[in-house]
């Protein structure tokens, strides 16, 4: 009895490694790579990851979300500070302290760091409050600025998923365009 | 006639009483106060008594209170101190009460036992040898098998059945009735019980018990409480409740290290106090004593139950198996009416059908000839040498008289007529109309002819008892399927059915047919109850669920059924549901509010245990308690108190109306669930502030 | 505005798929459809198994066992011999004994608690063959005890409760490979990625920053963490990570996911026990407090996070963003991380360590309530049974009848079985938390101060005795006292409940039923769902308010005080 549990735990073990682990993965690979094959390989383009944030420093980029790990996509994860947390709090006070030294209004979501430590979004507001700074530091007219922004709001899938977000990584290629084109 | 009556109704009139009270409270167990004076100083030297280890494991939820008690000794004694000692105190206090209230159920019990074995002490056998001669033997000595002789005066030795004479006997001393009934030889009227008195005559009884085994000893046992075994219900419960119990002692334990790790440190005492408040002693303490109290109401109705298993099964009952007569009418079928046919006069009926019944005794037999005195003035008249009486057996069923060549004949008309047309008789057309039409309106028709000729048919009319509808209405609102048992035709007992609204009928029943429908009901998942007294209703109380036996009945009938009901009513059954149902209820009343309680006394002590680590738990202190200290002490306060407070209510039991299972719980969810939540917030900020009053704190 | 629409699809969603799944499963597990029997019949021969043939309930839970117990041995051996196998792109070598068998143990019952971090710790094939492996089955093999358990109630005398294998295969065949099929390709067409080519290197010209992506089979994975409700995550950043969950749609998806096959077993349920109202009635008690811990936890998220406030920012807008992703917004990563903590999926799209006190209340309060609304996917019906037991037995005793559910009477057996299998999970939670906080490889893994490293530790072990696997993720798990304990608390936490609960589906489906009548506690009314609905939270609550007292509840009443 004993033994032909085993025997059939043994079997179906063998069973749904093949069938579970190896054939519904390749199974979904080969559709992923047939028909979305940019983002079954992670969203690359010339710059890395749209999905993927990254630093960038200074008011000459618009910035991404202050992240524990520093955008490093091999330890992805949150701060993990609790919410009456000392060292939070000291963090995000620095995070002001920084962003009102670049003249940037300090924001929630540009003073807080994400839960995937890899955000690769901000809040069209957080945008706009970094246009003036970016504008300044690149001397270009705060409208062009500001345009540019408005051009890269995602809103809503179906009017009501998700929240409106702004992508660092397309906003900044798309400002270094708008600076390559001035002539900036 | 269609059918004798299954058993002896009781007089009509207490019938009716019983209808009307719902239940009798006479007996030999008077009712007492729920705290007499002789109950209540016994009990509380029981209730110390009982503080003995050994008995105080069979209640896991009181025997971690008297554990827990020890410990807070030993700390008090180690760290001396108002509240540690207070602590103690309440806390051995809890465990007295809980044994106080068995002890109260259990004194009320002996009490009444007490009176029994005075009736059973004492008593000396007249018994016969085998030769005949009689020798004086103490009733204790008594064999199964032995006869013994009793004559009017004689306290009947023990439980037997009589195999010779017939005597009136005194059976107050078990039933409570005064009035004498007739017990006799042979038949279903044959038992007598020890410790009745004969009255009249002379009897040889041959006994039936085992030494000790008597109804009387049986009786004893019950009140007492001593053969008492945990119910079905009542293990389920207390499994439940040991659950509960074992999960609050880790709760509480590491509290410990998780108050270190937040800074802080809680005493063993302050500990043991939260687990005695949070583990269920409400219910813990008071559950035995909802249970002896239970079976106590059954015998203070006269009802005796072999078990409590089917005290309980009688409230899961969902069909009652009724007795029509003495239940649903009031026994007596009375004549009313004479209906001639073939152009006879309804005098020269009335006269055939009075000569037929002068000899029978039966109540309807004596109701013709009442009716005929009645209506034609005719009396009762010396009969020549030369008449021969025809008594009524199950094969003929009929009965008449044989006078001066007439052949006069009263009795079912099947039968009847049979007869008539045996003898070349010829059966007038019009009287199948009459039969139906008499049945159709529930009442008995009797045929009554003269040798080869039909006269008429005599008309009994089946009273139904007063105010048995509006019980019915309740039956079937608690879910419960009357079903009314009777010989009678189809058609008399559709009409009957209708005017008791009963819920169903088993007319022409026979023993077999009985015992068929019990089982029908069985096989479709429901619990059937019935009443029985007789030989023939032993197999079918034995299937039944709850099978009451008539204390007049026969003792085949007493140990088929698994309770015995000594006023030998039928309507008692219904009651027996209603207890059945309110011990369930009680139970669960009181598990709901003591678990409700909980809520209350952790507002009121968690704030105290951990407010050094953070002062900012004041916040939960909702009932604004004086201090740590006297918020703790409250909460063990009412947690003792409560026990006493509940006392009268599981003596009593939850009030019980019949209602549907909804509305009940409905109303008991808002009683002892709610109910349960809000008082101890009262009840705690009361008691703290009597102790910030009186400086305690 | 749009959290409201957001709400009122997802209602409709699991309307359609209660109603739908729900009769489709009572298919399945009636055996009564054989679409894909082709596939089927083959896997019966190969594992010697007589579809035809039932067991009892004690040769079910041998066959639960030893299918498990081989399942933990192969993760283990599978993890520690990591750097011998293929399909390690990145020579992540062998995975140390006691986390392989922590994590073992975590798959096997549906925990799928992470002391590691996916993308530096497991290699593809660990991730596809022992972990994603493990999510399946374990997923099947919960909802066979409930279907087991489901059978207890509806059979009459009868001896057996289903056989364990066929119930492990047709769960598999027909319900979660079919779903996770379609569902990885909506997750790959919004972002997930799928590929086998290992991590790669990227170099921004625009800031010179240079970054190593890892990559892998993700979206595959994230289909059945999310319907089989384990919530193991490829990455360490779980459901918050762009990969696994790209966009706003993807986070609706793993939410319908998650939730698909709890709700739906309500149905099931009622379909199977002869009276859809009985599963709605279960299934409105599970709406009513998953309601009302989402509306604390989204009023509270919504409020703000203090110490961001104590920082000087006042304004906090759409609330607390501290560990959210923007691309969800504070209310759908909060309905998110409910649902997963309800649910025993214990996935997360945001930072539970970093959500306000009382929103992490909310999902740890969750798991303390049993996990039961809904639950993972037959956990959570078969353990709202339990309650629903307990239940009827003080309700039944209140009406005065012996104590029955849905026809079977509640007795010594059925009552010692459940309170049991009730009481296992706190009392395990409870006296892991107390050694944990009374030894010092348990006081310093928290990573904060105060009343919140308390939590850290609580929440672990709640979660991990609930089969959950979400975390307050600071605390530094991957040692050896943590790994062992709480391997130890998953086992009691799954075993030491399946097997009371298969020995109940013996026990009532030995019973003969009980005919109901005006004088029986009806099971499918409001007044009934409302009392177990107080006999949840009254257990949960006794049992735990000392502990939430010391953890999220001194902390949100430290208002102005950091810790």
């Amino acid at each position: 009895m004993l033994l032909r549990q085993l025997f059939r735990s043994v079997v179906a073990s063998v069973l749904f490694f093949v069938l579970l682990g190896l054939a519904y993965p390749a199974i979904e690979t080969g559709i992923g790579q047939a028909f979305f094959s940019h983002q079954a390989n992670g969203s690359l383009g010339p710059n890395g990851s749209t999905l993927i944030g990254q630093t960038f420093t200074g008011p000459r980029w618009f910035q991404g979300r202050p992240e524990p790990s520093g955008n490093n996509p091999l330890a992805s994860g949150g701060s993990n500070l609790g919410p009456r947390s000392k060292v939070l709090a000291a963090d995000v006070r620095h995070e002001v302290a920084v962003l009102q030294k670049e003249g940037i209004t300090p924001r929630n979501a540009l003073v807080t760091s994400s839960g995937s430590g890899l955000d690769p979004d901000i809040t069209p507001a957080d945008a706009y409050a970094e246009a003036p700074a970016v504008a300044r530091a690149n001397h270009l007219p705060l409208a062009a600025v500001r345009h540019l922004v408005a051009r890269h709001v995602t809103g809503r899938e179906l009017g009501f998923l998700g929240s409106p977000y702004v992508n660092v990584l397309q906003l900044n290629e798309a400002l270094a365009h708008l600076k390559g084109s001035t002539g900036a | 006639m269609s059918a004798r009556p299954m058993q002896p109704a009781p007089p009509a009139s207490e019938a009716l009483d019983e209808v009307a009270r719902g239940s009798g409270a006479r007996g030999v167990v008077s009712r007492r106060g729920l705290f007499d004076r002789e109950i209540i100083v016994p009990a509380l030297g029981a209730a110390v008594r009982k503080l003995d280890p050994r008995v105080q494991v069979r209640n896991p939820v009181m025997f971690v209170v008297l554990v827990g008690t020890l410990v807070t000794l030993a700390e008090s004694i180690a760290h001396p101190g108002l509240f540690d000692w207070s602590i103690t105190g309440w806390l051995f206090l809890t465990v007295v009460f809980a044994n106080f209230a068995e002890a109260v159920a259990e004194g009320r019990g002996k009490a009444q036992a007490d009176t029994l074995r005075k009736m059973r002490a004492d008593t000396l056998a007249r018994r016969l040898s085998d030769g005949g001669a009689e020798e004086q033997v103490q009733a204790a000595e008594l064999q199964r098998g032995d006869l013994v002789v009793c004559e009017a005066g004689d306290v009947i030795p023990s439980d037997g059945e009589i195999v010779e004479g017939v005597a009136s006997v005194d059976e107050s001393a078990i039933t409570g009735e005064s009035a004498p009934v007739i017990r006799e030889s042979g038949g279903d009227r044959s038992a007598v019980t020890g410790g009745t008195k004969v009255l009249s005559d002379r009897i040889v009884v041959r006994i039936t018990a085992e030494r000790g085994q008597t109804f009387l000893d049986r009786m004893i046992h019950l009140v007492e409480g001593a053969s008492r075994q945990k119910t079905p219900n009542e293990v389920a419960l207390t499994i439940l409740l040991a659950a509960l119990t074992l999960v609050f002692l880790p709760v509480v334990v590491v509290l410990d290290p998780f108050a270190r790790f937040s800074g802080t440190n809680v005493s063993v005492v302050v500990l043991i106090a939260l687990l005695v408040c949070l583990i269920p002693t409400t219910i813990g303490a008071l559950l035995s004593a909802i249970g002896i109290a239970g079976m106590d109401r059954l015998v203070q109705r006269n009802v005796l139950a072999m078990s409590g298993r089917a005290v309980e099964a009688a409230g899961d009952v969902q069909t009652l198996l009724l007795d029509k007569t003495g239940t649903i009418t009031l026994g007596n079928r009375m004549a009313s009416a004479f209906l001639p046919v073939g152009g006879r006069s309804e005098e020269e009926l009335a006269d055939a059908a009075q000569l037929a019944s002068l000899a029978d005794e039966t109540p309807e037999g004596r109701s013709i000839v009442v009716l005929a005195k009645d209506r034609f003035n005719l009396r009762e008249r010396d009969l020549g040498p030369d008449h021969a009486f025809v008594p009524f057996t199950a094969q003929t069923r009929m009965s008449g008289l044989d006078v001066d060549h007439r052949a006069i004949r009263k009795g079912a008309a099947e039968s009847v007529k049979r007869w008539v047309v045996d003898q070349g008789g010829q059966v007038p057309a019009e009287l199948d109309g009459i039969v139906e039409k008499v049945a159709r309106a529930g009442s008995t028709p009797l045929v009554v002819a003269d040798g080869r000729e039909v006269l008429g048919v005599v008309e009994l009319k089946d009273v139904v008892k007063q105010g048995i509808r509006e019980r019915f209405e309740e039956m079937r609102q608690m879910g419960i399927r009357t079903v009314m048992i009777t010989g009678d035709n189809p058609l008399t007992a559709a009409a009957i059915a209708q005017e008791a609204g009963v819920d169903d009928y088993l007319a022409e029943a026979t023993p077999e047919a009985k015992m068929a429908l019990i089982k029908a009901e069985q096989e479709g998942g429901k619990l059937v109850a019935m009443t029985g007294d007789g030989t023939n209703d032993a197999p079918a109380l034995a299937q039944a669920d709850v099978g009451v036996a008539m204390n007049t009945g026969t003792t085949a009938a007493k140990e088929a059924g698994n309770m015995v009901d000594l006023d030998s009513n039928p309507t008692k059954l219904i009651d027996v549901v209603e207890i059945g149902k309110q011990l369930l209820i009680t139970r669960g009343a009181l598990t709901t509010f003591s678990i409700a309680n909980d809520v209350a006394k952790y507002f009121a002590i968690i704030p105290a245990l951990f407010l050094t680590a953070y002062p900012q738990l004041k916040t939960l202190n909702v009932m604004h308690l004086h201090s740590p200290t006297s918020a703790v002490l409250s909460a063990v306060i009412f947690n003792a108190l409560i026990i006493v407070a509940l006392i009268p209510l599981a003596l009593r039991g939850v009030r019980f109306r019949p209602m549907s299972a909804g509305a009940i719980l409905r109303r008991n969810v808002f009683v002892y669930g709610v109910g349960g939540i809000i008082l101890p917030f009262l009840g705690i900020k009361l008691i703290d502030l009597v102790l910030t009053a009186l400086r305690w704190y | 505005m749009s959290y409201l629409w957001f709400i009122l699809a997802l209602v409709v969603v699991l309307g359609l798929l209660w109603r739908f799944l729900g009769a489709y499963m009572v298919a399945v597990y009636d055996g009564t459809t054989h679409w894909l029997g082709f596939v089927e019949r083959p896997v019966y021969k190969l594992l010697r198994v007589d579809a035809e043939a039932e067991q009892s309930w004690q040769r079910y839970g041998m066959s639960l066992i030893v299918y498990s117990g081989v399942a933990i041995l192969v993760v283990y051996l599978m993890l520690r011999l990591q750097g011998s196998l293929p399909l390690d792109p990145q020579h992540l070598g062998a995975v140390s004994p006691a986390l392989s068998f922590n994590t073992a143990v975590s798959f096997v019952t549906n925990t799928n608690w992470q002391n590691y971090a996916g993308e530096t710790t497991m290699s593809y094939l660990s991730q596809m063959g022992a972990l994603a492996v493990q999510n399946f089955a374990s997923a099947s093999v919960g909802i066979g005890v409930a279907v087991a358990l489901i059978r207890g109630f509806s059979r009459k005398g009868s001896a057996t409760i289903g056989n364990f294998w066929v119930d492990l295969v047709r769960g598999i065949l027909y319900i979660l490979l079919p779903i996770s099929l379609l569902a990885t390709i909506v997750f790959m067409a919004q972002g997930g990625v799928q590929t086998f080519a290992g991590p790669v290197h990227v170099h921004d010209v625009l800031n010179g920053v240079r970054q190593t992506i890892p990559r892998g089979p993700v979206a595959s994975q994230e289909a059945i963490k999310q319907l089989g409700t384990n919530g193991g995550g490829f990455f360490n950043a779980n459901g918050a990570h762009p990969y696994e969950n790209p966009t706003g749609l993807t986070n609706f998806l793993s939410i319908v996911l998650l939730l698909a096959i709890p709700v739906a077993l309500t149905h099931t349920f009622g379909k199977m026990v002869g009276n859809v109202r009985q599963g709605v009635a279960v299934l409105a008690v599970m709406a009513l407090i998953f309601g009302a811990w989402l509306g604390i936890a989204s009023y509270a998220e919504h409020v703000g996070n203090p110490a961001v406030a104590a920082a000087g920012v006042t304004h906090q807008g759409a609330g607390n963003m501290e560990g959210k992703e923007v691309r969800f917004g504070v209310q759908q990563s909060t309905i998110y991380n409910v649902a997963s903590t309800q649910t025993s999926t214990g996935s997360v799209d945001s930072a539970n360590d970093s959500y306000t006190p009382m929103g992490g209340f909310a999902m740890l309060s969750g798991m303390m309530f049993g996990d039961v609304t809904p639950g993972g996917v037959g956990s959570g019906l078969y353990t709202i049974l339990l309650f629903a037991i307990i239940t009827v037995f003080i309700g039944g005793l209140m009406v005065g009848r012996t104590p029955e559910y849905l026809g079977k009477k509640i007795q010594a057996r059925e009552v010692k079985l459940a309170a049991f299998a009730v009481l296992v999970m706190p009392m395990t939670v409870l006296v892991m938390t107390g050694i944990a906080v009374s030894i010092h490889a348990g006081r310093v893994a928290p990573l904060n101060a105060g009343p919140h490293g308390f939590s850290e530790i609580l929440y672990a072990f709640t979660s991990q005795g609930n089969n959950n696997g979400s975390a307050f993720a600071g605390l530094s798990s991957n040692t050896a006292f943590y790994n062992v304990s709480g391997a130890i608390t998953m086992l009691l936490g799954r075993f030491a409940i399946i097997v009371p609960v298969l020995a109940l589906a013996g026990s009532l489906a030995a019973k003969q039923h009980v005919a109901a009548s005006a004088g029986t506690f009806r099971t499918d009314t409001p007044l009934y769902a409302g009392l177990l609905v107080g006999v949840v939270l009254i257990v949960g609550a006794l049992t735990f308010f000392p502990a939430v007292a010391l953890g999220p509840i001194a902390e949100q009443l430290s208002t102005g005080r950091l810790f």
